[in-house]
């Protein structure tokens, strides 16, 4: 071992300024608490929370404790979070496709599409499609109904809400026609790789998807109902929508800003990725002989994909953050549930803030991780 | 003439297929034209169905009649090549077609023909277009905020001082260049802070902090005449020394009279807002979050593995959370933090959370400069006997910076888009001042009109900055 002052005492010095600077903060911290009488710990987290919130995924009232409210605000993040992911990714693909179209009119429409949305702030989109583009929506006695069972009013969309019978079998169904997709796919590369022989996979497996749900249907005695909602008259001039799903205005304009915001990012990242893949890529696959469908799914597909996804998870984890500019429209989501209301309600704010930011910090890290870990896998193993 | 078979445009009828397939393609556009500018419907015999598809079906066979490869007619082909490739793109480019034109009749009528503009008050907003009076009676809100009116020439004055001093490095002759670093990055940000703290702000002209401007300048001064050998422990220890000694002795005594020597009229923070705020934030935060992100990025590439370690859970932990909870924090348990009589203004409070939490961001886009630097430069250094500081002030860093001015931009350009959520610690730039102007009861209504005027100017703004980045990025293209 060889020990050099002039290797120890940089580090040295920064940590005893970091450990210096954080003593100085929970000192204070320490009196500040004192002072006031607050205790600090998590005990709060099973009282009672007495607090109501609007729009809940799993049961939930003022006599559930402040975990549960946790739960909630969790939730909802996650919901309004995977709604606008999809969305992002499906009009990002699109809209990223369309930039590199060689038709003039559609290559501008998908640039001024980009450029609109990107350089407009988040929070002022959310705020415009809430406050000014919602409500300009008809009241719920005069909307008309969407395909006769979509009902799009200022109080929010009313969508019919699916009654099934005997769910399990087709829950099941389902997992036993996933299951029997993922054997076939290893089973015909086995086939491919040993005879040489093609097994028409893609058509199998919409088969498979298609069929085993219906056998379900027919011989498991699944039956599915809507409750189309309907409209009922409260007071001379109150009208409401009841039975169906109904979602409110405030995750409508929320999905929908950060879904329009985040595509555009997406929309760069598949662009660069197809454009990144070389010329002679393709070319060399076509030479030996690929039909366009394989050149795409053999040869540019796997090379786009590898230059779009790490950017495309780092836009995920950005909406998922942004989600919590939901606090300004008043959705119920993490920040305000917990880090709003809950807070006001016991004043615990090291706690709250510190469970609040670190349930956004587990999120982001254990997706980076997984992302490390793909990107590893998929890396071009060079010699 | 030779028989026309007319699933197959040819060139041999070429005269034929262009006359038909353009009259077609005329008709339709016309006919969507009259209908959306005229609101005159000439196909209204038809089914309701078939006279709003036919545009589409008129237009597609058209350009289905005119798609013939190598006419020879240079304006047919360029039409052919762009936007009439195949059926699909005929279809999808006459659709967008149809969009602007549907589309520009409603947007022209709301934003000038049936907007007002005239007038101060409510009352001439009565047609059905935008009231721009809104925003006109409001202008001074959403620009100061609650600036007293009186005062506003003082932002005013500041930012056009600032604006001239800025650009400096535009007229700079050869000479000057040398020390425009500098400039830039210690004696302007200077200059701005102390326009903004005595200027914008106000208030008395004599305090604490005057003691170390002065104490600064004047061993500053002196420091030009001390010999090289001893600069290093004169700057260490002059300064303090000559700021203790001006407050609590020279001027002690004075103090309280030259307290009283007031400036302008102080404005508090908390009165600030609009879109100078929003200036005034982007500016500071990209100010400190330069040099901090770059601290961190050499922090978490460096060899100490104790350093590297703090690097890397200070980045991973801002770039972990939302801003909106950063601001939570220094909102709410900042405070707690700190002794009980010691007091952050919350602006200054916002300004330190949006710098390191964006600094985080600039860390990880200077480390990927830092990255794609080949090892060859870093070598290159060493064997020319340069230390760690000299290395990477005058190789590496130059380098890796060019490199990613783009990432840079962005993410300033991700600052000022972020700076509406100072509504969290309460204080009102443009967003919020609208916000605040909607709930006003002499203007219920009017929000739309203020949502797409702030859009405008920070559509603006932003597409300016990476414009402007886009061509700083050309100019620095530096092969290698």
């Amino acid at each position: 071992m060889n020990f050099k002052l002039k290797d120890i005492v940089p580090q040295l010095v920064t940590v005893i300024a970091v450990v210096l600077i954080f003593g100085f903060f929970t000192y204070n911290a320490q009196i500040n608490m004192e002072n006031r009488g607050i205790d600090f710990g998590y005990g709060f987290l099973s009282q009672e929370s007495s607090f109501d919130v609007q729009f809940s995924l799993i049961e939930y009232d003022g006599s559930h404790s402040y975990f549960r409210a946790y739960l909630v605000g969790l939730l909802n993040t996650i919901l309004v979070s995977v709604i606008g992911i999809i969305i992002a990714t499906i009009l990002g693909v699109i809209v990223g496709v369309a930039r590199l179209s060689n038709n003039y009119l559609i290559n501008k429409f998908a640039a001024f599409y980009v450029e609109f949305f990107r350089n407009i702030p988040l929070l002022l989109q959310i705020f415009f499609w809430y406050f000014a583009a919602l409500r300009a929506l008809p009241l719920p006695q005069d909307a008309e109904a969407i395909f006769g069972v979509f009902f799009l009013t200022i109080k929010g969309l009313y969508v019919p809400a699916f009654v099934w019978q005997n769910f399990n079998i087709f829950f099941y169904s389902i997992v036993a026609a996933v299951l029997a997709i993922i054997i076939i796919h290893i089973h015909s590369k086995k086939v491919q790789e040993n005879q040489g022989k093609q097994i028409p996979v893609f058509l199998i497996s919409l088969g498979l998807i298609f069929i085993l749900p219906l056998l379900g249907f027919v011989l498991g005695g699944v039956r599915l109902s809507f409750e189309v909602p309907v409209l009922k008259q409260l007071a001379t001039t109150s009208f409401i929508y009841e039975g169906g799903v109904s979602l409110p205005p405030e995750l409508i304009a929320l999905t929908l800003s950060l879904s329009l915001y985040t595509a555009t990012f997406i929309a760069e990242c598949v662009r660069a990725g197809i454009q990144g893949v070389g010329k002679g890529q393709k070319e060399a696959a076509a030479s030996i002989g690929l039909t366009p469908n394989q050149v795409l799914k053999l040869v540019i597909m796997p090379q786009a994909l590898r230059i779009i996804i790490p950017p495309t998870t780092n836009q995920y984890l950005n909406l998922t953050k942004n989600s919590s500019l939901a606090a300004a429209i008043a959705y119920p989501d993490l920040v305000l549930v917990f880090a709003g209301t809950a807070l006001m309600q016991t004043g615990k704010a090291i706690e709250i803030v510190s469970i609040t930011m670190f349930t956004y910090l587990t999120l982001s890290i254990s997706i980076s991780i997984l992302m490390n870990w793909y990107n590893k896998k998929i890396a071009i193993q060079e010699k | 003439m030779s028989k026309i078979n007319f699933l197959k445009p040819d060139k041999a009828n070429l005269n034929t297929f262009l006359y038909l397939g353009s009259f077609l393609f005329f008709i339709s556009v016309l006919d969507v034209f009259l209908n959306s500018f005229f609101s005159l419907n000439f196909t209204s015999f038809l089914p309701s169905f078939l006279s709003f598809l036919l545009p589409l079906i008129l237009g597609f066979i058209g350009l289905y009649f005119i798609r013939i490869e190598f006419s020879g007619i240079k304006y047919l082909d360029l039409l052919n090549k762009h936007i009439n490739t195949n059926n699909f793109n005929a279809i999808l480019s006459l659709l967008i077609i149809f969009i602007i034109l549907k589309s520009i009749p409603p947007i022209l009528s709301w934003f000038v023909i049936d907007a007002s503009f005239a007038g101060d008050s409510k009352d001439v907003c009565s047609g059905s277009g935008a009231c721009w009076t809104y925003i006109k009676v409001w202008m001074r809100r959403f620009m100061y905020g609650m600036y007293p009116n009186a005062e506003q020439w003082r932002i005013n004055l500041s930012f056009i001082a600032l604006v001239l001093l800025g650009s400096v490095g535009y007229f700079a002759t050869d000479k000057f260049k040398k020390y425009l670093t500098l400039y830039y990055v210690v004696i302007y940000p200077l200059i701005a802070f102390l326009f903004i703290f005595f200027f914008i702000s106000g208030g008395p002209v004599f305090f604490d902090f005057s003691y170390g401007i002065i104490a600064a300048i004047i061993s500053i001064m002196i420091g030009f005449f001390i010999p090289n050998k001893y600069k290093f422990y004169y700057f260490l220890i002059v300064p303090l020394l000559l700021y203790i000694v001006l407050k609590y002795f020279i001027f002690y005594e004075e103090m309280i009279e030259l307290g009283k020597l007031d400036g302008l009229n102080w404005v508090e923070t908390g009165a600030w807002g609009g879109l100078s705020l929003t200036f005034i934030i982007s500016f500071f935060c990209l100010i400190f979050c330069f040099p901090i992100g770059m601290a961190f990025a050499l922090g978490r590439r460096s060899n100490f593995p104790l350093i590297r370690y703090i690097s890397v859970g200070f980045i991973e932990f801002w770039r972990g959370v939302p801003l909106i909870t950063v601001l939570f924090m220094s909102a709410v348990m900042f405070p707690m933090f700190l002794p009980e009589d010691f007091f952050i203004d919350k602006l200054v409070r916002a300004i330190i959370a949006i710098s390191l939490f964006e600094a985080a961001y600039v860390a990880e886009v200077i480390r990927g400069g830092l990255q794609a630097l080949p090892r060859g430069q870093y070598e290159a250094a060493k064997s020319l006997g340069m230390g760690y500081w000299k290395m990477h002030i005058f190789v590496i860093l130059p380098q890796a910076l060019k490199l990613v001015i783009p990432g840079i931009a962005n993410t300033f350009l991700a600052l000022v888009k972020d700076t509406p959520l100072i509504f969290v610690v309460g204080l009102l730039e443009i967003v919020g001042m609208l916000n605040l102007a909607k709930t006003n009861p002499e203007w219920l209504g009017f929000a739309m009109e203020g949502y797409v005027f702030a859009a405008i100017i920070f559509w603006i703004i932003c597409y300016a900055m990476s414009k402007y980045s886009y061509n700083l990025e050309q100019k620095y293209k530096t092969d290698r």
